[in-house]
């Protein structure tokens, strides 16, 4: 239990920091309402083929929008050399990780809410019929991209050319979620339900293979 | 002992890679096409049959299937070195994905000839091409992170490389749902054998085998005397022997 406590507190803190500055939210919240209108003027303005991209547009500006602020995140830690004081703190590391990935989450999960009533309004088209599905499918794909993206950022974090090798490493390994997620929103456009609970469930199992895996990995890559 | 495994294993390959192309061009009937319907080869002259381009499926499968093999090689190695901290493991880590990206890119290449001679596109999302490519992709990753992020580049990568694998059957589910943007298109399946295409077929993955272990055995020793020389030279430098 101590663990998870540690985690929230350690989630609070990085909160807390962006709560105050407000710098990693304001950037990629910005940059993706940017990205929104820039869909809107090199996609073709036909309504139908609008309907199909929208899905699409929403996750990969969750992907591009969640990198940065991933980057931005664990820039913070190196400049005041604060990891090392996050691994020494006499907690395990896993909270650690724990504690980095949610607050990870609750930023990609800001930058969907803004994003998301940008295409509506830019778009018009009715992302908000089904808000229950819609909520559901960005916090569970912002957890997976958290997940999978604390861990390499954690490790990159002493590397030179860390913001160039960080999307290389996680985009190859994320395709299946923005899959997954953009199947789920499609869907939910198209009202197909079992198609939009297939993809659901597959989101479900990622996050919680991940959610193993990198818990299991994160001692081992993030050494001083 | 282990100092001759890659020399026989490349003799061998050149007496497979010589029978298998006679047992090719020689033994295997040369009008075959494929049916999707009932999933087999057939005879077909004329405008069904692919002629010459089906050869390439006796490069192709035994290529794709040494893509696997290595995946599963370089995974469990990586864990391996993430769990004991050998550099060992590394070695046949770093070897496997060396040996996985080459393996792939003929996977690719010969398979997107294969495509647009028998469904007329040079690429389509099908099952196991999709799949490969992002295999493939993420492989060409691990070796940038490799090349180009330093130190720690061994441990990053090495966590690549196990994602990679865990990876694997969530690509798989998700192109096997077949209702969205890789769509799965035609049967691209491995087909049922036909009794005379099985000599050729298993001349060449002998073959293939042979080759694959004669790289990566070629390519794990390169790995350890790379890794040897860096360790001699830092403690040449520790000591102030070198400059």
């Amino acid at each position: 239990m101590s663990t998870l406590s540690h985690a929230a507190r350690i989630a609070w803190k990085d909160l807390r920091i962006e709560l105050r500055s407000r710098e990693i939210f304001y950037t990629m919240a910005f940059f993706g309402g940017l990205l929104a209108v820039v869909y809107s003027f090199v996609f073709p303005s036909n309504a139908d083929m609008i309907k199909i991209a929208v899905p699409g547009m929403l996750w990969v500006s969750i992907a591009f929008a969640g990198t940065i602020g991933l980057s931005r995140a664990f820039d913070r830690e190196r400049e005041n050399d604060t990891m090392r004081a996050l691994l020494l703190a006499p907690i395990p590391r896993l909270s650690v990780f724990l504690g980095k990935a949610c607050s990870i989450a609750v930023l990609v999960l800001g930058v969907a809410v803004v994003v998301t009533p940008m295409l509506w309004l830019l778009l018009d088209v009715h992302l908000f019929d089904d808000p229950g599905v819609l909520i559901l499918s960005l916090v569970l794909g912002s957890i997976g991209f958290a997940l999978v993206g604390s861990v390499f950022s954690a490790a990159l974090i002493k590397v030179r050319s860390r913001d160039v090798l960080l999307p290389v490493i996680l985009y190859p390994l994320l395709i299946p979620l923005f899959v997954a997620g953009t199947s789920v929103t499609a869907g939910m456009l198209a009202g197909n339900q079992p198609k939009v609970w297939y993809w659901m469930g597959f989101l479900g199992v990622y996050d919680a293979v991940f959610l193993v895996v990198s818990l299991w990995i994160f001692e081992s890559l993030v050494i001083e | 002992m282990t100092r001759y495994l890659a020399p026989l294993f490349a003799f061998l390959g050149a007496i497979g890679l010589a029978c298998t192309c006679w047992l090719i061009f020689t033994d295997t009937p040369l009008q075959y096409s494929w049916q999707p319907n009932n999933r087999h080869w057939v005879l077909a002259t004329g405008s069904g049959s692919l002629f010459f381009n089906q050869k390439i499926f006796f490069w192709h499968v035994p290529h794709a299937i040494m893509l696997f093999i290595a995946v599963g090689v370089a995974g469990v190695s990586s864990i391996g070195f993430l769990w004991k901290r050998n550099p060992k493991w590394d070695d046949v880590a770093l070897a496997s994905v060396s040996v996985a990206v080459a393996f792939g890119a003929v996977t690719l290449i010969t398979g997107s000839i294969w495509a647009k001679a028998a469904w007329g596109h040079w690429w389509i999302w099908e099952k196991r091409l999709t799949m490969s490519l992002l295999l493939w992709l993420t492989l060409v990753g691990y070796l940038l992170v490799r090349r180009y992020a330093g130190a720690s580049g061994e441990r990053i990568a090495a966590g690549m490389a196990v994602f990679a694998m865990i990876g694997v059957p969530f690509i798989y589910a998700m192109v096997g749902a077949g209702d969205n943007h890789p769509q799965a298109g035609s049967e691209g399946n491995v087909a049922t054998l036909n009794s005379d295409m099985r000599p050729a077929f298993w001349s060449s993955m002998v073959t293939f085998l042979c080759w694959f272990l004669t790289l990566t055995i070629t390519r794990v020793q390169s790995a350890r005397m790379e890794r040897e020389v860096r360790e001699l030279r830092e403690k040449g430098l520790d000591t102030g022997v070198l400059e």
